[in-house]
């Protein structure tokens, strides 16, 4: 276990109608071993002794599956390691005297409320709309009577280990919810449980995906690249497919 | 205190379908002239919130995160346990039920868990409907795997991510309620007080966490579903916002509180690598299938492990219980790993862990095999520690994981608070003193889609309940004592953090009193000592506690000072529950307690019972009382692993 000194930039900002900025902060003797958050969480220590405000930020599971937790990392939604989430993000990827700026995930549909605290219930939102099946509880069938072929169970389970951090909107250059939204989509199309409202979903969920001023998929491929999850591109062309064939046939 | 179980007569197979049948029902029409609060949005919370909301009943739902599906049962890796029998191994009803009981030491109500069994199987098809992608046969139908020492088949799984799986499954129905208006959702709520009018839990008072309101919130029932305290500790396996608040301030408010040191503490945790640790990171069980846990012969042994030879490495676990071996169940791993760290041989910089190594496991199997089976549970444990567990072993020590412990209900879950329900992790229902693998999913499952409506129709067609209103005094009052407590915990701040302490440093220092006296083994000494201790970091909280920033706007240490303060109440209870149970059972060893070749004794002549707390006032001390526990369809046997 080593140790590095650090130089932070981090956006502070009061809450949403206040105008923010980049704050400098030096940070010594950190370990390696250390997460993202548990430096933060030094840093904040340090602040309060101070009598300084710690820096807000989002996070709880602390083992990359809530979603809550994320920070664009020198430009870099959850850091520079790949498939990982910023609480899963370790110091030894740092290097002794590195300069680390770090600001909350940015886009239209995403107000900042303190420094790197975000409201991103536009997603919560977007499933509301219709990524779900529709079934009341009880009164269901066997589990065994709907037989699904591994494979494609399999398939189904790629796309829905989504866990909703919005890395992929604040990386995107046009601000667009497509990985998100084409990961539900994509998950219940691929199942026979999601057959019967495949078409209205699909539209349910591009609509809602719109209203809330997220933009629009010019395949930039920026969200796959940042994605803690590997959530695949290919789910968005699965949606443009969903659809188009729904906008189609339901007109 | 009146502990009024209210289990239905009958033999057990009949209590359940005799107690749905004799209970009251609303009619669908006049449901949505009933309002309910759900506290919480895990498993628990968001399948009772959908499930009363698709019945017709108006549901206001709230959880602390920014979305209800960040609740801490997303972490959950494992699987959940159904009694359906699938893989033709033998598994029943009352296999499972047997099962659960005794993995619990004889220390639930046999009702609940039987109950329990018998919903699990309508769990997995509610699931299935909705489209969670549970892991498959090549011939389509849902595998199965045996997980926590289970003789059978019976945990369902979608990979290492099934309660994220569940969740998401239940936050989808939860979600359509919301849209279609049945469930209103607050987010960023965090409930300080339920408000209790003429007897009767009839709302909550919130702080909203990005605003600082205090709000008051009116319904005809509550329905707490707010998860375990394992945060005691300060470190532990739960969710950083995880907490014993709803649940505490509920207890003050009259609700007995069973068995709060029933504790679960897991044996496969990566180590404690530094004083900045902020939780702990959970390794799945299964890797003990294959791992060989072991020390150096040598105490204070420095030596790399690959440097030690054979014969001066002592395999505690099959050398004690050679029958089971690295497989013993979760508290026995838990407290030999402790046992060795104490007499020295513990490995690692901070001397607190035990290897668990695979090279034997490779060396039989091949390297292909193994990475298969554990390849990415290994990548994540690099991810975090920087070594690799094909090449050396791995470190593991147990960590605090589980409470079995929580609000007192009765079978209808039920608290001692007329309209107050406690659902999930947050009761103490099902568990005994020891929950078996698997079966806290299932639990909340259970619970939250298939008990709680019963429950609720039948309080609600019992009960003429006057109209209230957020006016009244009640509600008035419960708003001013929230306002007074934040208040007060802000005082000491306004000359600045000279001489005082950080809301973790305090943190820290109750988690090592609870995890040094309260922990995995027991003893009165002890525990009297730390009874004693406790009372000077509370004051040194209320005094010297440094909480920057205001009330009226997103304040995180504010937040956490909030929970430590609950924490440092309810940690005395869980202490005197500690000391006034002389014996040891489930997850902890009473050293007092022991048979001749020191393994945990059970006495169930003297506490055959479940211990519910009273909470008398501030000054005064709680009060002890009994639920006595009878079994009628089992027989209590003492556990032997030898
Ligand atoms: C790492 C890990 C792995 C696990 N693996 C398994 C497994 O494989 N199988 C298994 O069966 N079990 C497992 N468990 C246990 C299981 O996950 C939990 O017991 C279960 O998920 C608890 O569900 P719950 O609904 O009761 O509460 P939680 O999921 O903890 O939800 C609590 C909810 O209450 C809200 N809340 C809490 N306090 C307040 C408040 N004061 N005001 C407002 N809202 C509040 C929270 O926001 C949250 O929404 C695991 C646990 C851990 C830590
Ligand atoms: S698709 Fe990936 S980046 Fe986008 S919300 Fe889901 S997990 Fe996060
Ligand atoms: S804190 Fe949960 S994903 Fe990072």
């Amino acid at each position: 276990m080593s140790s590095i000194n650090l130089t932070l930039k981090i956006w502070r900002q009061q809450n949403s109608d206040a105008l923010g900025q980049l704050e400098t902060y030096t940070l010594d003797a950190i370990h390696t071993d250390m997460s993202f958050l548990e430096m933060l969480d030094v840093l904040n220590e340090k602040l309060t002794k101070e009598g300084q405000d710690p820096v807000a930020f989002d996070h709880d599971c602390r083992e990359g599956i809530c979603g809550m937790c994320g920070a664009i990392i020198d430009g870099v939604a959850h850091g520079p390691e790949k498939e990982v989430t910023l609480c899963q993000l370790h110091m030894r990827h740092f290097k002794d005297g590195d300069t680390i700026v770090i600001e909350p995930f940015r886009s239209r549909a995403y107000p900042v409320k303190r420094d790197l605290l975000i409201d991103r219930s536009a997603l919560d939102r977007i499933i509301q709309s219709g990524g779900y099946v529709s079934v009341n509880t009880g009164g269901t069938v066997d589990g065994n009577s709907i037989p699904i072929p591994s494979q494609q169970s399999e398939l189904a389970m790629d796309a829905a280990a989504c866990i909703g951090c919005g890395a992929c909107v604040a990386s995107c250059p046009n601000g667009a919810a497509m990985l998100f939204t084409s990961a539900k989509v994509s998950q219940l199309a691929l199942l026979p449980q999601g057959q019967v409202e495949r078409k209205q979903r699909a539209l349910a969920m591009v609509e809602q995906m719109d209203k809330e001023g997220f933009g629009n998929c010019t395949n930039a491929k920026e969200c796959e690249a940042v994605c803690p999850k590997g959530i695949s591109i290919r789910n968005i062309a699965r949606l443009n497919k969903e659809y188009l064939f729904a906008a189609m046939t339901e007109g | 205190m009146e502990l009024n179980a209210r289990v239905p007569a009958g033999p057990l197979e009949k209590k359940w379908d005799n107690h749905r049948f004799s209970n009251k029902l609303v009619n669908p029409a006049n449901r949505r002239k009933y309002s309910a609060i759900v506290v919480g949005t895990g498993l628990a919370g968001a399948s009772a919130a959908a499930t009363l909301s698709e019945q017709g009943y108006q549901v206001k739902s709230f959880c602390i995160q920014d979305s209800p599906r960040r609740a801490h049962s997303i972490a959950a890796q494992g699987g959940i346990n159904a009694a359906k029998n699938y893989q033709n191994d033998g598994d029943s009803v009352f296999r499972l039920f047997y099962d659960t009981i005794k993995g619990g030491d004889f220390r639930s109500r046999e009702a609940n868990v039987y109950r329990l069994a018998q919903v699990s199987t309508e769990i997995i098809d509610q699931c299935v409907a909705q489209g969670v992608p549970f892991a498959r046969e090549y011939g389509g139908t849902l595998a199965n795997r045996s997980f926590g020492g289970a003789q059978v088949s019976r945990t369902f799984y979608a990979r290492g991510q099934t309660g994220q799986q569940l969740l998401l499954g239940a936050y989808g129905a939860l979600s359509r309620q919301i849209h279609a208006g049945g469930v209103e959702m607050f987010t960023r709520r965090e409930m300080m007080d339920v408000v209790v009018v003429d007897g009767r839990a009839r709302g909550i008072t919130t702080r909203n966490i990005m605003t600082g309101e205090i709000e008051s919130h009116v319904a005809d029932v509550v329905i707490l579903a707010t998860g375990g305290y394992g945060n005691v500790y300060f470190l532990s396996t739960n969710a950083m916002a995880s907490n014993v608040t709803a649940a505490w301030r509920a207890h003050k408010k009259g609700a007995g509180f069973a068995n709060p040191s029933f504790v679960q503490i897991h044996p496969t945790c990566i180590p404690v690598h530094g004083d900045y640790q902020s939780k702990l990171t959970l390794m799945s069980e299964s890797l003990r299938n294959d791992g060989r846990v072991w020390v150096p012969k040598k105490q204070g042994d420095k030596r790399l492990p690959a440097d030690i030879p054979e014969d001066e490495r002592d395999y505690y676990l099959e050398n004690k219980y050679p029958s089971f071996g690295n497989l013993v169940p979760r508290d026995v791993a838990s407290r030999n790993a402790k046992e060795q760290c104490d007499l020295g041989k513990g490995v690692g910089n901070t001397q607190l862990a035990v290897y668990l190594d695979f090279a034997e496991a490779i060396n039989r199997d091949g390297e292909a095999a193994i990475f298969k089976k554990y390849g990415n549970l290994f990548q994540m444990y690099e991810k975090i520690t920087d070594s690799n567990p094909m090449k050396e072993p791995m470190m593991i020590y147990p960590a605090v994981h589980y409470t079995m412990g929580g609000l007192w209900v009765d079978y209808d879950l039920m608290t001692n608070i007329p309209g107050l329900f406690a659902i999930g992790e947050c009761n103490f229902s099902d568990h005994g003193a020891n929950r078996l693998g698997a079966s806290a999913l299932m639990q909340g499952l259970a619970d939250g889609y298939f008990v709680i409506a019963t429950s609720i129709a039948h309080y609600l067609g019992t009960n003429k309940l006057e109209k209230v209103s957020e006016h009244e005094q009640d509600f008035i009052d419960s708003r001013r004592v929230v306002e007074d407590r934040i208040a007060k915990l802000l005082k000491n701040s306004a000359g600045g953090p000279a001489g005082k302490f950080t809301v973790d440093e305090i943190h820290k220092e109750l988690g090592k009193l609870m995890w040094d006296n309260c922990g995995m083994a027991r003893n009165k000494e002890d525990l009297e000592k730390a009874l004693k201790e406790l009372p000077a970091i509370k004051q040194k909280f209320w005094d010297y506690v440094y909480i920057p920033g205001d009330t009226k706007e997103i304040n995180q240490s504010l937040e956490r000072a909030g929970r430590l303060a609950d924490f440092l109440e309810f940690a005395e209870i869980m202490i005197r529950d500690a000391l006034t149970r002389g014996e040891s059972c489930g997850c902890h060893l009473r050293e007092e307690s022991q048979t001749e070749d020191n393994e945990a004794k059970r006495d169930d002549e003297n506490y055959s019972h479940v211990s519910v707390w009273e909470y008398a006032g501030q000054q005064e001390e709680p009060k002890l009382h009994i639920e006595p526990l009878s079994f009628e369809n089992v027989t209590p046997s003492q556990r032997s692993y030898k």
